[in-house]
């Protein structure tokens, strides 16, 4: 919807080729194109002010390095005081106390304070190896204590049993002995929402922090929000010793510029990022990423990382090795969407990707639907191993069955082995480009996934390629990934859901 | 940033006093002028920019009133009050309150949005409204994925008084809602209003989700659904266009509602909103009970954006 900042400084700079240093006007002009981009991404208006002053001190007579253009220069000096300002580095929780440790959520109403509690008890769980006690201390929202009992439940930790017509002072008092009689580890306390300006419900959020001494008391705060970043950050900050932040709803396609206005106000880092409904949506935040994003220069670096996560070594490898051979079959498809399913679909990858128009567009047609992916897999599982490793084979008659047997039609047993097709091509291409190598040096031989993200980031040349001095390292492989026409996508993905 | 004396938070927070005080410090002594000067339009730019219009916005009604001649000796309450004015005119054509007049019945209401926009408290403040308007009303728990989601629907229904078709958590939401039209027509009741689960606008998956249910509304009642609501939080930012614009496409939003105007959050995205798509604001939230549902005021929320004193 916003341009990013480099395709603005882009139209700023085009006269200024060949400058030796920047001079104070060069920049000025430069960093008004700063303050609007910030604005748009809904940095607050005191926070962009400040931000902007900082920058221009430290820009001005700067050379420009002889490689790059000065808008590029520009935006690198911004994107490094963005990443500073965020944090130098990403902070997990400090739970290193006489147990019960006590983690207090705390903000607006319906900003994601209790699924990110849910998240939290989870993660503590399950990568901390804690014993995690839950409680509900809103007696306000209608079944706001069933909601966190029941995510308790799906998440298997424990919550305080519920009590009805208890205060939230009694509910945190009962919560806290229930923690040390039955010897948990964390203690997390789910708030109700308020509003700042709300001086009865401030004052029994300190109460409860009065009385529970939370060790970490975190400001939960939506990605989404605009601002009025500032006057929540202030007031919630100005009420309880706040130790960090968690910005939920980093899977939409917002700015996040409200990032940098918390972390600018309350002074304190920003601890996770929240990026998505379900429970394992939960990340440590990572301020380099965030200040791409900020800046509208999409989250690559989260992207490729997310994809060398889940992306399976030995999978990958014996793609690889296929695809050396120019064979690319049924099974080299299913392997690809079981990847695209274990990322989260293509819904959250391609959130994560610049606002590349191409891959709205596909998105827009229904690309990242994941239930897509398992319609595919049933077509593909409904093929004899024959058919799979020699799709020529499938006349009319199989497709018939195959369509039958998968509760699907011709027609989309047609668009699969279309898609297939331009697949395969796509892949032969990367290979004769030499594309892969690195990508798949950063991924360890992401072969198969190259494919995709190739085939994804088509477009993507102009966004992260165009300021190949930006991003913090490791990216090298990317801006070479070639991309295929619009709508990039594994080809034919945009048709499939057309009815 | 390697200074620790005066932590840079701090120093911007007191930034932060000074903007607000600023319209008013460049509008004092300054008013012999038949156009304001540059200094009072930077103020009123930054006002409307602080209030969630947009730096777009914000400066294309800056540049309009910097075209129009003015009263000397105008003071900072007379700018704000033309500010106001400008905001008001823009707002004025989008101003208007759901009407109750399908036929057959009922009227169906789809109320979509963002996760923990306010689309469930708003559905109860609704119902509660055309109850008292003398509608007879169902509600639908169309959020079948949060947890609780169904329980919390369903403790509004018992307060306001008005019957639900809810299902199992986890069921179908479109099945449900289909079983819903056709309750509500059945029992002859006037308004059935319809919950989903909240969806950011760039997931496919679950926009499709709601073109399904969309659809199947349809299916028994042509006509439905009658009106399909996007409730937008007043404290979200620029993306708030982004999730209209989305929204509109796939849903064929309406009508828009505003909560959550009871905190600081001025709404000024309605602004932005109403010159760039011009759907009708029904309502507005000002706070978590039953009757903190009112209409919209074009006036009222003008005068709330330029920081008019009553
Ligand atoms: N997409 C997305 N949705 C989220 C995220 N975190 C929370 N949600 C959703 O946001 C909505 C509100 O979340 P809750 O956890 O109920 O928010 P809350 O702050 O506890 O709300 P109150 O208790 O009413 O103040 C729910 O629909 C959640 O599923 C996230 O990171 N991404
Ligand atoms: N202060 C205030 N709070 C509101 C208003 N409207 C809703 N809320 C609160 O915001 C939170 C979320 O409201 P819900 O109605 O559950 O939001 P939702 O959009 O249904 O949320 P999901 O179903 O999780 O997507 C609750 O704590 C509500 O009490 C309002 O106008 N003012
Ligand atoms: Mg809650
Ligand atoms: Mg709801």
């Amino acid at each position: 919807m916003f341009e990013s900042l480099s395709d603005r400084l882009g139209g700023v700079f085009d006269r200024l080729r060949g400058r030796g240093a920047l001079n104070e006007a060069d920049v000025r002009a430069a960093l008004r194109e700063v303050r609007i981009a910030l604005l748009e991404a809904d940095v607050a208006l005191p926070v962009v002010r400040q931000f902007v002053d900082g920058v221009t001190e430290k820009a001005v007579g700067q050379s420009v390095l002889k490689s790059i253009t000065p808008g590029q220069q520009v935006v690198k000096i911004v994107n490094d005081a963005l990443t500073e300002m965020l944090g130098s580095d990403a902070a997990d929780l400090d739970l290193d106390v006489t147990p019960p440790a006590v983690v207090m959520m705390v903000g607006l109403q319906g900003s994601g304070k209790t699924t990110t509690t849910a998240k939290i008890a989870k993660r503590l769980t399950e990568k901390g190896r804690k014993k995690v006690l839950m409680a509900s201390l809103d007696v306000n929202r209608p079944a706001a204590q069933e909601q966190l009992a029941t995510l308790g439940t799906q998440v298997s930790v424990a919550t305080l049993p519920i009590v009805a017509g208890q205060t939230p002072v009694d509910i945190a008092r009962r919560a806290l002995q229930a923690a040390k009689l039955q010897g948990f580890d964390v203690l997390m306390l789910d708030t109700a929402g308020r509003l700042h300006v709300d001086q009865a419900l401030m004052e029994e959020m300190r109460a409860v922090a009065e009385i529970s001494t939370p060790h970490e008391i975190l400001l939960v705060v939506d990605a989404l929000t605009g601002q009025d970043a500032v006057n929540v950050a202030t007031n919630f900050s100005q009420q309880v010793a706040l130790t960090g932040v968690v910005l939920t709803r980093m899977d939409g396609d917002a700015r996040g510029g409200a990032a940098l206005s918390m972390r600018a106000v309350t002074g304190k880092p920003i601890k996770f990022v929240g990026t998505g409904e379900k429970l394992d949506g939960l990340e440590l935040f990572q301020p380099s990423r965030v200040a791409g994003r900020i800046l509208g220069m999409g989250d690559v670096v989260s992207l490729v990382e997310r994809a060398a996560e889940t992306i399976q070594v030995e999978e990958a490898e014996a793609l690889a090795a296929k695809m050396a051979k120019g064979q690319f079959d049924m099974n080299d498809l299913r392997a690809q969407f079981n990847q695209m399913k274990r990322m989260g679909g293509l819904g959250a990858l391609a959130g994560m990707l610049p606002g590349v128009k191409q891959v709205k567009q596909a998105m827009a047609n229904g690309a990242g639907d994941d239930k897509m992916l398992v319609r595919l897999d049933a077509i593909i599982g409904s093929m004899t191993p024959k058919e799979r490793s020699k799709p020529e084979l499938l006349n009319a008659k199989r497709k018939i069955r195959i369509a039958k047997g998968s509760g699907t039609t011709v027609q989309e047993v047609n668009k699969l082995l279309k898609m297939h097709q331009e697949m395969a091509n796509a892949m032969k291409k990367i290979r004769k480009m030499g594309g892969l190598k690195g990508l798949g040096a950063m991924m360890g031989k992401g072969g198969g996934l190259g494919g995709m993200l190739g085939g994804l980031t088509g477009g993507m040349g102009g966004g992260a390629g165009g300021m190949p001095q930006l991003p913090p390292g490791g990216m090298g492989g990317l801006p070479g990934l070639p991309g295929k026409g619009p709508g990039g996508l594994p080809a034919g993905f945009d048709k499939f859901l057309k009815k | 940033m390697t200074q620790p004396p005066t932590p840079w938070h701090q120093k911007i927070v007191g930034g932060f006093r000074r903007t607000s005080d600023k319209l008013g410090e460049n509008l004092t002594g300054l008013f012999t002028k038949a156009t304001l000067d540059r200094e009072t339009l930077d103020g009123i730019e930054e006002a409307l920019i602080a209030s969630d219009l947009g730096p777009a916005t914000a400066a294309r009604i800056r540049n309009r009133l910097a075209d129009e001649r003015y009263e000397k000796g105008i003071d900072e309450q007379g700018v704000r009050a033309v500010m106001a004015n400008e905001i008001a005119r823009i707002l004025a054509p989008v101003a208007k309150p759901l009407e109750i007049e399908a036929f057959p019945r009922p009227q169906v209401i789809l109320v979509i949005g963002v996760n923990g926009s306010g689309k469930t408290t708003t559905i109860a403040k609704l119902a509660h409204l055309l109850q008292e308007q003398d509608y007879s009303v169902m509600l639908v728990a169309g959020d079948t994925f949060r947890a609780a989601a169904i329980g919390q629907l369903k403790v509004w229904a018992e307060r306001i008084g008005v019957p639900i078709i809810s299902g199992k958590e986890g069921g179908d939401a479109a099945g449900l809602v289909y079983e819903g039209v056709k309750q509500g027509t059945a029992t002859g009741i006037d308004v059935l209003i319809v919950d989903t689960a909240g969806r950011l606008q760039n997931k496919a998956g679950l926009m499709d989700e709601l073109s399904k249910i969309r659809r199947v509304l349809g299916r028994l009642n042509p006509a439905a659904p009658h009106d399909v609501v996007l409730v937008l939080d007043a404290t979200t930012g620029q993306n708030g266009l982004n999730q209209i614009e989305v929204f509109r496409e796939t849903a064929g939003v309406t009508g828009l509602v505003m909560t959550k105007l009871d905190g600081t959050a001025r709404g000024g995205l309605l602004v932005a909103a109403a010159e760039k798509f011009g759907l009708p604001v029904h309502a507005i939230g000002i706070g978590e009970g039953v009757d903190d549902l009112r209409p919209f005021d074009a006036e009222e929320v003008a005068r709330a954006i330029a920081g008019v004193s009553e």
